[in-house]
């Protein structure tokens, strides 16, 4: 996407950094519960309250899932890394330093491919993951005065994922977010919520006139908490900067936050007053050396990743393009699909899936998990309709009833006596019916109103309640008329 | 190396720490007297040393994903100078 200005034709450049909390059960570095929603202060150790002595312990389970993260990422995986110190503070942060990587983290770089609206893919390319420990919740809207802390987020494991500055427009930025979303649910390492802050977003963005080669001072806005606020954010910021420059105006690095109330970017600091963090190597915890071996184990535990997925599907089920990244974004849908689909036509499967199906989540506000028809019986449906049991039309109704009661369709089918009428004598007794009830319009027709086909079909399947199979219907229609 | 005013101002106020401008001076001579002691190690000849991380020539060891500390809230806020319903209560931190 480019911006239009008066002056001629800009280009968006934007970086993001996401933290994703680690899914384990104790913190990054003490023996203290990561779950969420405890009681206050419950889940903390004396490490993470920072008292004097206490000392950090590394999880095991952490560096595993920031490994397998990185793998998924396509990217380069560092047998040698060390944990520095971040010096910031703050009221968050008990220890008064952020345990974290600083200059050899564990994963180095790596791609992300991402999908776009109109079909066409950009590799992403990713800077480095490192490992670290998140700070802790403050709640500043109990009192006007006073700050409440909790730490039991103090301490949590998180991934810092850093790109590269690759994004051109506020959908490549929204679609990086989807996949890596996605990749890390597929993996199990981070649970990607970003509306419960399991998944934090910062974007960096400055804009330059196109074809102009050096990059401008940048804004970093902090902490976007769902994919439709990081567009927003980034359209509204570019667009301020262009407005800016076009007046005569200048950037220096700043750093903002987005207010999801008015859609606009706040600013909060020029770069003369940022933290100036005072790295050092952390005493506490010597270097972390992995081997070949404990990577490449990691390694065959990796599940199919969504775009290993989605070629599968397109390639082996007959799904387009775009149904399989739709039905690949989500594990749970994936795998619910491939369940419906197994011996039946995939794309007659998709289609139910994303039509009637979702449409019927939608209405019941369900999710995939607690839907009332199962992947098998949604397979069945699409079977019955297949052998010419049912027509595509009955089959809304049967499907219907399934939404209501969870019943297998071919139970329904037959209570109902909703099969179809495959039986020519049969037909051809409602259809002989139709033409000796109707003269004027089979004169009509006979006279070269052929489009009068359609009714008289119409008509057969009407008398028939839809269970005449629509093709004998065609064919003797043909010949009778 | 030596310590001026202006970079005795910026570490107070990252350490969040109110000197006043009278003991700026006297902070500076202090800080100076350290880095001075420090500087002795200069003296070491490092030519053809690598940079050193930890002098612990130990592996780190792991520790394994269990939940084994919690559930001690009245411990963790005891020398908290102020608490509320089971808070650290703090002044007003909001940017």
């Amino acid at each position: 996407m480019l911006l239009e200005g008066k002056t001629g034709k800009w280009e968006i450049i934007c970086g993001l950094e996401i933290h994703c909390q680690i899914i384990s059960k104790s913190k990054i570095f003490s023996s203290a519960s990561t779950h969420y929603g405890s009681d206050t202060n419950q889940n903390v150790s004396f490490v993470d309250a920072g008292m004097p002595g206490m000392l950090p312990t590394l999880n095991e389970e952490c560096v595993k899932q920031a490994v397998k993260t990185g793998l998924g990422l396509r990217a380069q995986i560092n047998k040698y890394s060390e944990f520095s110190r971040k010096n910031y503070f703050y009221a968050d942060l008990p220890q008064g330093y952020q345990i974290t990587q600083f200059v050899h983290p564990i994963v180095g770089e790596g791609v992300v491919t991402i999908d776009l609206d109109d079909g066409t893919t950009k590799d992403i390319r990713i800077e480095r993951l490192h490992i670290e420990q998140d700070a802790a919740k403050s709640i500043h809207d109990m009192s006007p005065t006073k700050s409440f802390i909790d730490l039991n987020r103090c301490g949590i494991g998180l991934m810092e994922i850093v790109t590269k500055p690759d994004f051109r427009s506020p959908e490549e930025a929204g679609a990086f977010l989807k996949k890596l979303r996605s990749i890390v649910r597929y993996l199990g390492t981070c649970d990607g919520n970003m509306n419960e802050g399991s998944m934090r977003c910062d974007a960096s963005i400055s804009i330059r006139p196109l074809g102009e080669k050096e990059l401008r001072p940048r804004a970093e806005i902090k902490n976007v908490n769902s994919v439709k606020f990081a567009m927003q954010a980034i359209e509204f910021e570019a667009k301020r900067q262009l407005e800016l420059y076009e007046n005569g105006g200048t950037m220096e690095q700043e750093t903002c936050r987005f207010d999801a109330a008015t859609g606009t970017t706040k600013f909060m600091r020029k770069k003369e007053f940022a933290n100036d963090y005072r790295y050092f190597p952390e005493p506490d915890l010597p270097p972390l050396v992995l081997t070949d071996e404990y990577i490449e184990n990691i390694r065959k535990e990796l599940p199919e990743l969504p775009d290993a997925k989605k070629t599968r599907f397109v390639e082996n089920m007959g799904l387009t393009k775009y149904d399989a990244t739709i039905i690949c974004e989500n594990k749970e849908v994936a795998d619910f699909f491939e369940k419906a689909a197994a011996g039946h036509d995939g794309k007659k499967v998709a289609n139910w899936l994303m039509g009637d199906f979702f449409a019927m989540l939608n209405r019941k506000n369900l999710t995939i998990e607690n839907s009332p028809v199962s992947a098998e019986n949604l397979g069945k449906l699409v079977g019955l309709i297949e052998n010419n049991t049912i027509s595509g039309k009955v089959a809304k109704d049967v499907f219907e009833i399934m939404s209501e009661t969870g019943e297998n369709p071919e139970k329904i089918v037959e209570e109902k006596g909703l099969k179809q009428v495959t039986d020519s004598s049969a037909i051809e007794a409602i259809v002989d019916q139709v033409i000796a009830a109707n003269p004027d319009n089979v004169t009509a027709f006979r006279n070269g109103k052929t489009n009068l086909k359609g009714w008289f079909v119409g008509q057969v399947l009407k008398e028939s309640k839809g269970k005449a199979n629509p093709q004998i219907v065609n064919e003797l229609l043909d010949k009778k008329l | 190396m030596s310590v001026d005013t202006q970079t005795v101002k910026k570490i107070a106020f990252l350490s969040h720490l109110k000197i006043d401008d009278d003991k700026i001076d006297t902070v500076g001579a202090e800080f100076n007297k350290i880095i001075s002691w420090v500087e002795q190690l200069n003296e070491a000849n490092t030519d053809n040393v690598e940079p050193l991380v930890s002098v612990n020539d130990t592996k780190l060891t792991l520790r394994k994903d269990e939940v084994v500390e919690g559930n001690q809230a009245d411990k963790i806020l005891k020398n908290a100078p102020a608490a509320e319903y089971d808070y650290f209560v703090v002044p007003k931190v909001v940017e």
